[in-house]
């Protein structure tokens, strides 16, 4: 059945057909039709501060959930506006749908009044994108974003709508919508030979190492990939956007590799005779320099998009595929095995941890960031928690000493490292889980970044608390200039407000903690509070995050925590 | 671990949409691939344009390449024909300075190289070639003496030999120009 609609409701119709119920926005000219249709949508839209908060809600909601997050701006500034959080989606495979307003399609090329060449802009950064210029071009074109952004290794995918074909009329058939991207294959599948080949390396490895990457969550292979590590007890690596693929707690979870990766990690790496990467990359920052990164291992890559094969790291056997259809293909054929000495091998080098045991540190007086997120993580461990961090130091102190158990309980920023990405994404992941307690970790830089969110989360009567670990400095270049610049501390130190003041003038709860004692009741307070809470951390400045593998330095090379602060073994 | 870098020849089929030419050569741009040379036109079947794309690179960046290709979603089918029998052929306009003396050794020339005369000037002639790009190369060289005044070359169109052909056709019956073949050199 087939009837007469405006491009902007075909627009509303089609997301809501998607699945979508909230959007993350901002009007503008060029886009005010579809705002005008909104009134007969039951999609909750949501109006943020800045455009690039709208696509970091969007990220979060996805990465939070699982499903399309969707984000919409209007022409020129507005669309520009979103070009961070689209380079951040795309790094990280997280699919978003942005909806942007153009110019009429007459006007176009004119230069006209905020007129941006916006999929031009993007083409770089995004998995697809497209403009449209006709009503009964919406439909078809909403329906392949959607497809083309979850379907395959996601990402993000932008549509630019012109201003007629809003206003414009045709009929509306979504049957006959359906998409037409013939030269689209997401759903590839490794050849037989390929499984003979990577279960021959299997059987024969006596040191090999699971590296799970996010493609572990982005497929849902949680369960096989855990059942593959307990069936052949191998031992599993996670890179940090794979933290929570498999539980911190469980006794085959090794804990996080690379640059800021505990040293037993990157040991085990470097001396296994076998990696199997399950849906990661080879970033440059969990191998460090690449001819000296794991020397003696065969590699099997498991990995949807093809052209990751052989681009960072040269591998044995390539299977290019799903992750979970490739591991439940090939669990069925794996040989049940024992390598108990393998594994106390590398037990034997967790005594080697940088870890501090902060438990048992005694209370100096000072605060140290690892405090707060220890603290949080004992405090939060038993709920359903989603903690989102922004990017520094305290992101790699999360990821050092919060545990994450489940999958999707840690949303951050990793292949851009986008600072002012925690607090927007904070409110995506929210919304998307009404259910989860939501903490924001973020340092004093990066929310001075997007706190004008704070107003979003505000309007929309989101229950959020926000850690701001707050150490007078752009702490993670700081860092980088006592290491590598002879501490030359160029620009880092930084001015803030006073962040318990400014969360009052939004209305929100807030406190201040400069002491250790203090932190267990700040949090507590904060998840008694019945509405948002923000607290200011107010931590040792010049602190380190250790260990830490120089920028192109071997795997194994580690800077570590210089006495006289306790190194012990792994904490618990 | 890898063979050397060699000039590799990529048949590439594309929908025919705006835009999709800027898609592909920002890929290449963006990955770091140098473009040799890249030719695009119409099909046999109007929705279907198609690349010949030649671009250096080590047997493993071709791999890379194709993938990368195939990402984009306007991209239909990539045909890597660096090692399969093929034709590859270029097409040059070259206005040479040709005097009433010299006239007749540029004629000549042209007559050797197959070439056409396409446009005849006080001072000037005009030669079209097709060929392969050495065939050119060589006509260029020996007609530089004589001065090049302008010069203009298509870049290189590619198809598989023989009947087989990969693409979203069936019917891609190549017949060899015969008055080319001695200087043909074939892949
Ligand atoms: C948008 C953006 N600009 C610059 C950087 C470079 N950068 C990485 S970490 C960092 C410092 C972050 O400081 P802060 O937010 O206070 O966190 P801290 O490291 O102190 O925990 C900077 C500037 C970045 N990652 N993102
Ligand atoms: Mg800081």
């Amino acid at each position: 059945m087939t009837m007469k609609m405006t491009g902007a409701q075909i627009l509303w119709e089609c997301l809501e057909r998607e699945g979508v119920e909230h959007v993350f926005g901002y009007p503008g000219g060029a886009i005010l039709p579809a705002y005008d249709a909104l009134k007969h949508s039951r999609i909750h839209h949501i109006l943020v501060r800045h455009e690039q908060g709208a696509t970091h809600m969007a990220d979060g909601y996805a990465r939070a959930s699982g499903r399309v997050g969707v984000a919409v701006a209007t022409s020129g500034p507005g669309a520009t506006n979103m070009v961070t959080g689209i380079a951040t989606a795309m790094m990280d495979s997280s699919p978003i749908v942005c909806i942007t307003g153009q110019v009429g399609s007459r006007l176009i090329g004119s230069d006209a009044f905020q007129e941006t060449d916006i999929t031009g802009v993007t083409l770089p950064i995004t998995k697809h994108n497209a403009l449209v210029t006709r009503a009964d071009e919406v439909a078809r074109t909403i329906r392949e974003a959607f497809y083309v952004a979850r379907s395959g290794r996601p990402g993000p995918v932008l549509v630019d709508i012109t201003k007629d074909a809003q206003q414009a009329s045709c009929e509306f058939d979504w049957e006959a919508a359906k998409p037409q991207l013939p030269g689209y294959r997401p759903d590839l599948s490794p050849a037989e030979a390929e499984y003979v080949r990577a279960l021959e390396l299997l059987a024969r490895a006596k040191r090999p190492v699971i590296l799970a990457g996010q493609g572990v969550l982005a497929s849902g292979a949680m369960g096989e990939v855990r059942e593959l590590a307990e069936r052949a007890q191998i031992p599993v690596a996670l890179t940090l956007l794979g933290l929570g693929a498999l539980p911190a707690s469980h006794p085959l979870n090794l804990g996080m590799m690379g640059m800021h990766g505990e040293a037993w990690v990157n040991h085990a790496i470097q001396n296994a005779d076998l990696l199997l990467a399950l849906g990661m990359r080879f970033d440059d920052r969990v191998t460090g320099a690449k001819e000296s990164y794991a020397p003696l291992a065969k590699k099997i890559h498991v990995e949807i998009d093809p052209a990751e094969i052989n681009k960072n790291v040269k591998v044995d056997v390539a299977l290019v595929g799903d992750l979970r259809e490739v591991l439940r293909a090939l669990l069925p054929r794996v040989e049940p095995g024992d390598r108990s000495e393998w594994l106390k091998w590398i037990e034997g080098h967790q005594g080697d941890a940088a870890v501090r045991d902060i438990q048992s540190l005694e209370d100096n007086g000072h605060l140290y960031a690892a405090h707060v997120i220890n603290d949080l993580w004992i405090e939060t461990r038993e709920s359903n928690t989603v903690v989102v961090t922004d990017v520094g130091q305290h992101q790699m102190w999360e990821a050092q000493y919060y545990k994450h158990e489940d999958p999707r309980s840690l949303v951050t920023s990793g292949g851009l490292g986008t600072m002012g990405f925690a607090l927007p994404a904070a409110i995506g992941a929210k919304v998307a889980r009404p259910e989860a307690e939501v903490w924001v970790v973020v340092g004093d830089g990066g929310f001075q970044m997007t706190m004008a969110e704070l107003a979003t989360m505000v309007q929309e009567k989101l229950k959020i608390n926000v850690a701001i670990i707050n150490n007078g400095y752009l702490g993670m270049v700081r860092q980088w200039q006592e290491f590598f610049y002879e501490r030359n501390y160029q620009s880092t130190p930084l001015l803030s407000p006073d962040f318990v003041r400014l969360a009052e003038a939004y209305g929100i709860r807030s406190m201040r903690v400069t002491k250790r004692g203090g932190v267990v009741p700040a949090v507590r307070a904060a998840r008694e509070h019945e509405g948002p809470v923000v607290i200011d951390f107010r931590v040792e400045q010049e602190d380190s995050v250790y260990p830490m593998v120089a920028a192109g330095a071997p795997l194994h090379e580690m800077i570590r925590r210089p006495s006289p602060l306790v190194e012990t073994a792994a904490d618990d | 671990m890898t063979e050397g870098r060699m000039l590799n020849t990529f048949v590439v089929y594309v929908e025919n949409k705006p835009g999709v030419l800027t898609r592909v050569a920002s890929l290449f741009r963006r990955r770091a691939f140098n473009i040799d040379s890249l030719t695009v036109g119409r099909t046999e079947k109007p929705e279907v344009s198609r690349m010949t794309i030649t671009v250096e690179a080590d047997p493993d960046q071709a791999r890379r390449i194709e993938a990368n290709l195939y990402k984009l979603v306007n991209v239909l089918l990539v045909d890597n024909i660096t090692r399969e029998p093929s034709i590859a052929r270029d097409l040059a306009m070259i206005k040479v300075a040709a005097a009433q003396e010299v006239r007749p050794h540029v004629l000549e020339l042209a007559k050797v190289f197959r070439a056409r005369v396409v446009d005849v000037a006080l001072e000037s002639l005009t030669i079209e070639i097709t060929g392969t790009e050495d065939k050119i190369d060589s006509l260029v060289e020996v007609l530089r003496p004589y001065g090049v005044m302008e010069m203009v070359r298509t870049g290189i169109v590619a198809m598989r030999r023989g009947k087989r052909s990969l693409g979203p056709t069936q019917s891609n019956v190549v017949v060899e120009d015969a008055e080319d073949e001695n200087i043909a050199q074939s892949a």
